[in-house]
């Protein structure tokens, strides 16, 4: 069990050798507010590329609350405040500098509820995020095939990219809605319950897509499911609130985590003791 | 293979009580009460105007002449009789021009006016102001129309005397903007302006409604993928809001039709086609009643009613086609 | 893959924590410096066309406008398409915005500034009898008028009100057979444009009774109030979750029973609102009054005595009176009913906020 980096770019994580600039996610004693409501404690947090971490925890933990800091959607509820930083490849996606929309587009997101743009149409909607964002793309056509088949969706609507987004099943939808997330090439791929308003076989399916998505991108995955959790992840982070704000409880890799983990609180919610 | 026989369903009936018969009586009698009375009005609407389209037919949509050769009976004297052939001539020509030029002219300024105003309302006012703006526009769509007749006249023809000599100098070749006599001040334009403050916070509340009702997780879906506000509103309110925006607009559009008193204040009623909008001619169905049905011989209430009963049915048709959008596009309860 | 996430995290929420911050929100600064450029803008807006032929508010208003388009155009010319679309696009709504609500706020700070003069102690007890429209304000009055009113909006709640709420009932508790058509016609009523409702009860019952009258002009009123009233209580009506009704079948209770003891008294709140907002509606109507009762220059309290004065009348005939005095009788006149509206549409906000804290 190796330590996570603590501080700044220039150090280097050896990545199977190579010690390169770290690419990837990273939060430090990051806090959330809505108006004077703590709602997340100091979580710090690695999510190194081309990995799968899944947060868990019982509801109200403040996971969502904290996906949402890592691509600047936090800020959209008035009444938001935050401390601390998240760094994407050593920087702060908080610096003034920065655009919060070219964050979005590094940092990308599915929601729980699949929301295909229903005024568009299939191909419409995969290429709406290019659209969106006034990307120069020429290979349209090219774009649409590529990711859609990543999402596992294109052989099913290969003959019929001109239907509406609303005509497909609920599992289709948010493959949909994926595909349209990889369109405009994130590093980072953040999934809110993506499943959980979906049928087990949608889900397993989606899980797959997970797994294959991972060998290019790094996936952060908010979900209550814990055997999804066991399944898809590499790495582990566990939430837990005592009625105040949620904070960290443990994060270590998913083997650790469900067999072996260091805190007793993460034996018993694992195990299903509660939650 | 055992058959199994589905048993045929029972038919289900409900006995009503006395009492309950009682008062689904009175309630009944209330809600006919309510058809009956529309029903007479209707009715008679087409009675008393039926002598009028029987004499001039379609002459009457068509026409441009006014005039009637009898008396007020109210007033004393005694009715010219209602000879076929006493001189009257009846006809609203002009005025449903009139009324589609004025309704159109409010509608050209109303409809970016309101959609911009609704679009800024919701997502670009600062949130301490939106409150406030909201209260503010519903209390503005109460305001009598009289007295958006009284601030056309005093305070805001000024300002529409400029536009319009502006328009006509320097687009005075184009036929609309030219004019006989310049008299801007009693011109459709300007009451077209006035008409559109009065008609913009109806739409603008209407659309303001509807783009509050677009799926948060749509816009925010917009964000996550990296796009700014515009394209938001561009890629998904918009879109969304397209026929709850567009009931508005015929909301706005049946009220314009109908308006009396502030077209009444300020338009001289000319009957004459025109659509030369800067030319102090025009005038509207409504204001046109309400003008002449003071000193009106009964052939000439005749004419009225049947004046009324085509701007009922215009409002009609425009109100209805609003009613079915909303009603097609609202979640029910 | 060996790295792993780092175990950390204050598991002890007493540790310190930090200040709450927005680093996106702009600074305090930036917000000065724009409200100061805002201002400054409006000053040379101001100074630009104080010569030309455009100095009155609708140029400052325009070169007003331009300052800004100049200003949004330069400072985004190194950025991107994106960012130049953005910042337009925020001028362009906003501008339309401001001129949406301009005609508003000039028409109540008009009637406020002009009408506010003839309020004097004694307005609401003086008629206009023996004061003629171009004496000085402070004779006569228009309290015929406001009584006037009073007593055709009387009339016209008393029919409409119950009327409306039996249709709203009959629309969703009985269903009847006639609902369609019963829904329909009060649809359509809602679209009587105010003059025919006036001609309409001119030709009926002015006609029959000979003479001008307030209940005519109450009857017409009341026309055009029982649509608005009749859609309010059908859609509170609606509100009520069917739940609540079953619990009161389950109870045992009859439907009437149901209906009276458990539905309306839900919406007793709702339903008053449905009659204000039909009074709004109507008490600034002029169009049926000028068909139906006139105007007169005193009190009456008759409604079936001949012709009686309302606000809308009152100001009509001070308007078209034409000289100085009249016309600031006829502001004032508005601005009595101006209030009288605000007020009415105020209490019913109050009214349905009241049910929706519920």
């Amino acid at each position: 069990m190796t330590q996570g980096t603590t501080s700044s770019s220039a150090e280097s994580t050896s990545v199977g050798g190579t010690a390169l600039e770290f690419r990837g996610l990273e939060t430090k004693a990051v806090h959330a507010w809505f108006g004077k409501h703590h709602a997340l404690a100091g979580v710090s947090l690695t999510f190194p590329e081309r990995t799968v971490t899944g947060l868990i925890g019982p509801s109200g933990c403040g996971k969502s609350t904290f996906i949402r800091l890592l691509n600047r959607m936090h800020e959209f509820i008035p009444t938001a405040a935050m401390a601390g930083s998240v760094l994407l490849n050593g920087k702060d996606i908080y610096d003034p500098s920065e655009d919060p929309a070219m964050i979005r587009l590094k940092v990308g997101m599915v929601f729980q509820k699949p929301n295909p743009f229903p005024a568009m149409t299939i191909r419409e909607n995969v290429l709406a995020g290019i659209k969106l964002a006034h990307l120069k793309r020429d290979n349209h056509d090219e774009i649409v095939e590529k990711c859609l088949t990543r999402a596992g969706l294109w052989n099913e609507v290969k003959d019929r990219l001109d239907a509406s987004g609303g005509s497909l099943s609920g599992g289709q939808q948010q493959r949909l809605c994926i595909a349209r997330s990889l369109a405009v090439e994130p590093q980072v791929l953040l999934m809110d319950e993506p499943c959980s308003a979906l049928d087990p076989g949608s889900t397993l399916r989606i899980e797959e897509t997970i797994k294959e998505l991972a060998e290019k991108i790094t996936i952060v995955i908010v979900t209550h499911n814990m055997q999804q959790a066991s399944r898809v992840s590499d790495h582990c982070a566990f939430f837990l609130t005592d009625g105040g704000p949620g904070y960290l409880v443990e994060a270590d890799s998913t083997r650790k985590m469900f067999t072996n983990p260091s805190d007793s609180r993460t034996a018993d919610y694992v195990q299903g003791k509660f939650g | 293979m055992t058959t199994v026989e589905t048993p045929t369903p029972r038919k289900m009936t409900v006995i009503y009580s006395r009492a309950d018969k009682v008062f689904r009586g009175i309630v009944t009698a209330g809600a006919l009460t309510s058809l009956v009375a529309l029903g007479i009005i209707a009715g008679f609407l087409i009675l008393r105007s039926s002598g009028t389209f029987r004499e001039f037919g379609f002459n009457f949509l068509t026409g441009t002449e006014w005039f009637s050769a009898g008396e007020d009976p109210l007033g004393g004297a005694t009715a010219a009789a209602d000879e076929a052939n006493d001189g009257s001539i009846f006809s609203i020509g002009p005025m449903i021009v009139g009324s589609v030029v004025v309704a159109s002219i409010a509608l050209l300024f109303a409809v970016p006016l309101s959609i911009g105003g609704a679009l800024y309302i919701e997502f670009f006012a600062p949130r301490f102001i939106y409150r406030p703006l909201v209260i503010l526009l519903d209390l503005a769509a109460a305001i009598p129309s009289l007295i958006f007749g009284l601030w056309g006249v005093e305070i805001f023809t000024s300002f529409g005397v400029r536009w319009a000599t502006f328009l006509n100098d320097r687009l005075g070749f184009i036929p609309i903007f030219s004019v006989e006599f310049e008299n801007f001040g009693r011109s459709p334009f300007v009451a077209g302006c006035v008409l559109a403050a009065l008609v913009v916070p109806i739409t603008t509340s209407v659309a303001r409604e509807v783009y509050s009702r677009t799926p948060r997780d749509l816009i925010d879906t917009c964000y996550a993928l990296g796009g700014t506000k515009l394209g938001a509103i561009r890629s998904v309110v918009l879109p969304y809001g397209k026929s709850g925006v567009f009931a508005g607009i015929m909301l706005g559009l049946g009220r314009a039709l109908g308006e009396t008193v502030a077209i009444y204040l300020m338009l001289n009623l000319v009957f004459k086609y025109s659509f030369n909008i800067l030319d102090s001619t025009g005038g509207n169905v409504a204001s046109m009643i309400a003008l002449k049905f003071g000193e009106a011989s009964d052939k000439e209430i005749s004419a009225l009613m049947a004046s009324g009963l085509v701007l009922f049915v215009i409002t009609l048709i425009v109100n209805t086609i609003a009613s079915s959008i909303i009603q097609r596009t609202t979640p029910r309860a | 893959m060996s790295n792993v996430a780092a175990l950390t995290g204050s598991t002890n929420p007493e540790s310190t924590v930090p200040t709450p911050q927005r680093p996106w929100a702009g600074r305090r600064s930036e917000r000065l410096i724009t409200f100061a450029r805002l201002v400054v803008f409006g000053v040379l807006a101001i100074g630009l066309t104080v010569v030309t032929p455009l100095a009155d508010v609708d140029g400052w208003a325009v070169a007003f406008l331009i300052l800004n388009f100049a200003w949004v155009i330069g400072i985004t010319s190194r950025l991107g398409t994106k960012e130049r679309r953005n910042a337009i696009a925020r001028v362009v709504v906003t501008a339309l915005g401001v001129v949406a609500f301009v005609p508003w706020l000039s028409i109540f700070a008009t009637v406020l500034w002009r009408g506010y003069r003839g309020l004097y102690p004694g307005y609401f007890v003086g008629d206009m009898r023996v004061t003629t429209p171009d004496d000085e304000l402070n004779l006569g009055g228009a309290g015929h008028a406001v009584v006037g009113t009073l007593i055709m909006v009387a009339i016209a709640t008393l029919i409409t009100l119950p009327l409306g709420i039996l249709c709203g009932i009959y629309l969703t508790e009985v269903r009847g057979r006639l609902t369609f058509l019963v829904r329909l016609f009060v649809q359509s009523m809602a679209g009587v444009p105010s003059v025919v409702a006036g001609l309409f009860i001119f030709t009926t019952v002015v006609r029959s009774m000979e003479k001008y009258s307030g209940l005519a002009g109450g009857l017409a009123l009341a026309v055009l109030m029982l649509p608005t009233v009749s859609r309010t209580a059908e859609e509170v009506l609606k509100l009520v979750p069917d739940d609540l009704r079953s619990a009161g079948y389950a109870l045992g209770a009859r439907q009437w029973r149901t209906a009276i003891m458990v539905v309306l008294p839900t919406v007793r709140a709702g339903l008053i609102t449905a009659g204000i907002l039909g009074v709004a509606r109507v008490v600034g109507e002029t169009a049926p009054l000028l068909l139906t009762s006139l105007n007169t220059n005193g009190f009456v309290w008759n409604p079936v005595g001949g012709t009686l004065a309302s606000l809308p009348t009152y100001i009509f005939a001070m308007f078209n009176y034409g000289t100085e005095y009249s016309v600031a009788r006829a502001w004032t006149g508005s601005l009595v009913l101006l209030s009288i509206v605000s007020a009415l549409f105020f209490l019913a906000r109050r009214l349905g906020q009241r049910k929706n804290q519920k």
